[in-house]
C-alpha cells in the first residue's frame, strides 16, 4: 500500500476557509445589489404610492397619473398566459417523460425547445405579430371573422389584433420553454418505484401519471410554473413587438380589448426627462414587484395545500 | 385485447361453491384434494434478451398453485428477469422481448394481444426495497382497488381492514390508517406493500427479494406472513438468502447464467441436489 504525502492540516483549514469566504461574498454581493436597488426605488416611489395613483389612467401631467390600466392588463394578460401555458407546458412535459418512447424525434423535440428557452424573447414577438395580431394575412382586421357581441366578456375576433389575447398568447409562447423544461425536471424526479408499484398494482399509463407521477411532483411543477409567471409578468419587449399600447385610457373589458402592461408603462414613464415621471415609474416599479408576490404567494399556497398529504 | 379467465371459471370445478375472495388454507368437503398441486404456471423454452444480450435460455419450468417458488441464483443470472416476465413488467424497459411460451392458468403471457393491466391486476408484485405511495395507509391499501372497480366506501374500508389483517399489519396500524404511509418503518412499509397488493384480489404473487433491505426482525415477520399468505395464493419469491428459500419455499428453482440448472422440492433440493452446481451454491461455496 501506497500512503501517499500527509496535506498540511494548516493547508486543508486554510483552503476552507478561503472558500467559505468567498462564497459569502457572492452571496452578500447579490444581497447588496439587491437591496439597494430597493431602497432607491422604494425611496422615489413610496411618495408618488397614492390611492389615485392606482385607480388613474395616464396623464400628461405626472401628479395626476395613474396606473390602472398598465395593472389591470398586466393582471389580464398573465392571467391568460398562465392558463395556456401551464396546462401545455405540464401536457408537454408529461407526454415527453411518460409516454414518449426514446427516438430521435423526441431528441429533436427535445433538443428544440432546450434551444426556445434561449431565444430572445423579442422573436417570440415577431411571431405573435405574424401569427396572432395578422393571422399570417389570412384576414385582415377590416373583415375578420367574429364570435360573440362585441359587449360580451367572450367576444373573439380572428385575427386577434393587438388585444389582451393576443398580449397573453404571446407571453405564453415566451415561457413554454421553461415551463416544459420545469415540469420535464420534476417529472423526472419523481422515483420510478412509485412507477413501477403504481403498474404493477394494474394501473394504466394514464392512471400511473394521474395518481402517482403528477401528485409527486406537483410541488416541484408549481415552482417552475412561479418562475415562468415571474419572468411573463417582467416581458415589455415581446408586447411593444405585437403592438401594445404605451397610452390606454381604459381596462381591457374582454379578449379583444387594446390594453397595455406595467413594464411597458414604466418604460414610457423612465424614458421621459423629467423626474416626477421618474419617482412615477419607481412608485409603478414597487406595484408591478407587489403583482408579481401576489402571484407567487398563489402559486405557494397551492403547492402547500398540494404537498401536505405527501409529507411523512 | 383479451382478459385472463379467473381460475375459478377456467378449471374444472363442478361440486365447488367458493368465491373467489373466499380462498381458505384447507380444502373443504367436496373440493378435490388435487388443487392444491395444480399447475399455476407452465414454462416452455422460454429465452428473454435485453436488446442483444440474452439472459434466459430456453427455461422450462413448471410453478404450482398455492405453494411457494423460490428462485435462488448469484446476481445477474437471470431469475429477477423470470420474475419480472411473469406479470410483463418488463415492457416497460426498452429493447427486453422474450420466445417461448409462458402461461398463467393456461392463459399465454407473451401473446402480444394480451391486455397487460388486467394481467398485472391479476398477479401482485412486491418489489426489493418498499416503495409505498407517498399518501396516507389507507389510500395505499386502497390504490389498486380504486383502479379498477367503484366501490362504496363501507365496502372499501372493509377490503383494506381484510387486506391489512391478511399482511399482519392491522393491529400496528388502525388507529392511523390516515397518516402517512411514509411514516412506517422499513418492516411495516414492505408488509403495507403487500396489504396493497392483496388488496387487488391476485391469482399470484411475486416477490422480488422482498427482504433484501430489511433488518432480521422484520425479515422473520414478512417470511412467517409469507408462510401463511401460502394457502390463499400462489407465490414466487426471487431471494439471494439461501436460509430464506429453505424457510418459507415449498419448492425451488437454481438458475446460473441464465440457465435453469435444477428444480425441485425445496427440501430434496438443498439436502440431496442432483447438479454439483446446485450443490456447491446451496452450501455456499460460491456465490
Amino acid at each position: 500500500m501506497k500512503t501517499g504525502r500527509t496535506i498540511p492540516q494548516a493547508k486543508r483549514i486554510l483552503s476552507n476557509r478561503l472558500m467559505w469566504a468567498a462564497c459569502l461574498g457572492a452571496t452578500t454581493i447579490a444581497v447588496l445589489v439587491l437591496s439597494a436597488l430597493l431602497i432607491t426605488i422604494a425611496i422615489e416611489g413610496t411618495g408618488a404610492l397614492t390611492w389615485s395613483f392606482l385607480t388613474s389612467f395616464a396623464s400628461r401631467k405626472p401628479a395626476q397619473a395613474g396606473i390602472i390600466a398598465p395593472l389591470m392588463g398586466s393582471i389580464w394578460v398573465c392571467a391568460i398566459c398562465a392558463i395556456v401555458a401551464i396546462p401545455v407546458g405540464i401536457g408537454t412535459a408529461i407526454y415527453l417523460e411518460e409516454y414518449a418512447r426514446r427516438s430521435r424525434i423526441k431528441s429533436l423535440i427535445q433538443l428544440n425547445i432546450s434551444n426556445l428557452s434561449g431565444v430572445p424573447s423579442i422573436v417570440y414577438g415577431i411571431l405573435a405579430l405574424v401569427a396572432f395580431v395578422r393571422f399570417f394575412g389570412i384576414r385582415t382586421a377590416d373583415d375578420a371573422w367574429t364570435f360573440g357581441n362585441a359587449e360580451s366578456i367572450f367576444y373573439l375576433q380572428i385575427p386577434f389584433g393587438p388585444s389582451v389575447i393576443a398580449g397573453g398568447l404571446t407571453l405564453a409562447l415566451v415561457v413554454l420553454p421553461i415551463m416544459i423544461i420545469s415540469s420535464q425536471e420534476a417529472l423526472r424526479s419523481v422515483p420510478q418505484s412509485l412507477r413501477q408499484a403504481a403498474l404493477a398494482l394494474g394501473s394504466t399509463q394514464w392512471q400511473v401519471v394521474w395518481h402517482v407521477t403528477l401528485p409527486a411532483a406537483l410541488p416541484t411543477i408549481m415552482t417552475g410554473a412561479i418562475l415562468s409567471m415571474s419572468r411573463a409578468i417582467g416581458e415589455a419587449a415581446p408586447l411593444l413587438v405585437i403592438g401594445g399600447f404605451l397610452l390606454v385610457f381604459q381596462t381591457p373589458a374582454n379578449l379583444m380589448s387594446d390594453f397595455t402592461v406595467l413594464p411597458l408603462q414604466i418604460y414610457n414613464w423612465a424614458g421621459r426627462p423629467q423626474s416626477d415621471f421618474h419617482k412615477i415609474a419607481a412608485a409603478a416599479i414597487i406595484v408591478q414587484l407587489v403583482v408579481l408576490l401576489a402571484f407567487n404567494t398563489i402559486a405557494i399556497i397551492i403547492r402547500q395545500k398540494l404537498q401536505r398529504p405527501l409529507q411523512s | 385485447m383479451k382478459a385472463i379467465p379467473s381460475p375459478e371459471t377456467n378449471m374444472e370445478q363442478p361440486t365447488t361453491t367458493s368465491t373467489s375472495h373466499s380462498h381458505s388454507g384447507s380444502p373443504t368437503i367436496g373440493e378435490p384434494m388435487t388443487l392444491r398441486t395444480d399447475t399455476a404456471i407452465e414454462m416452455q423454452n422460454l429465452s428473454a434478451w435485453y436488446s442483444k444480450n440474452q439472459v434466459l435460455h430456453a427455461i422450462d419450468l413448471d410453478i404450482a398453485a398455492k405453494q411457494v417458488c423460490a428462485f435462488i441464483g448469484p446476481s445477474g443470472c437471470g431469475k429477477s428477469t423470470l420474475l419480472r416476465w411473469l406479470n410483463r413488467m418488463n415492457d416497460t424497459i426498452p429493447g427486453a422481448r422474450a420466445t417461448g411460451k409462458i402461461a398463467l392458468h393456461g392463459v399465454s403471457l407473451l401473446d402480444t394481444a394480451l391486455d397487460v393491466v388486467d394481467l398485472r391486476r391479476r398477479v401482485g408484485m412486491v418489489f426489493q426495497k418498499p416503495n409505498p405511495f407517498p399518501k396516507s395507509i389507507f389510500d395505499n391499501v386502497a390504490f389498486g382497488p380504486r383502479l379498477h372497480r367503484i366501490y362504496s366506501r363501507t365496502d372499501l374500508e372493509e377490503l383494506v381492514e381484510q387486506s391489512l389483517r391478511a399482511s399482519a399489519l392491522w393491529d400496528e396500524v388502525k388507529d392511523r390508517l390516515t397518516s402517512s404511509a411514509l411514516g412506517l418503518s422499513g418492516g411495516q412499509q414492505q408488509r403495507l406493500c403487500i396489504a396493497r397488493a392483496i388488496a387487488v384480489g391476485p391469482e399470484l404473487l411475486l416477490m422480488d427479494e422482498p427482504c433484501s433491505a430489511l433488518d432480521p426482525r422484520s425479515t422473520a415477520s414478512i417470511e412467517e406472513l409469507i408462510r401463511e399468505l401460502r394457502a390463499t395464493y400462489t407465490i414466487v419469491i426471487v431471494t439471494h438468502n439461501m436460509q430464506q428459500a429453505s424457510r418459507v419455499s415449498d419448492s425451488t428453482a437454481f438458475f446460473y447464467e441464465g440457465k435453469l440448472v435444477e428444480t425441485g422440492p425445496t427440501d430434496v433440493l438443498f439436502t440431496t441436489p442432483k447438479e454439483r452446481r446446485t450443490e456447491d451454491y446451496v452450501t455456499g461455496r460460491f456465490g
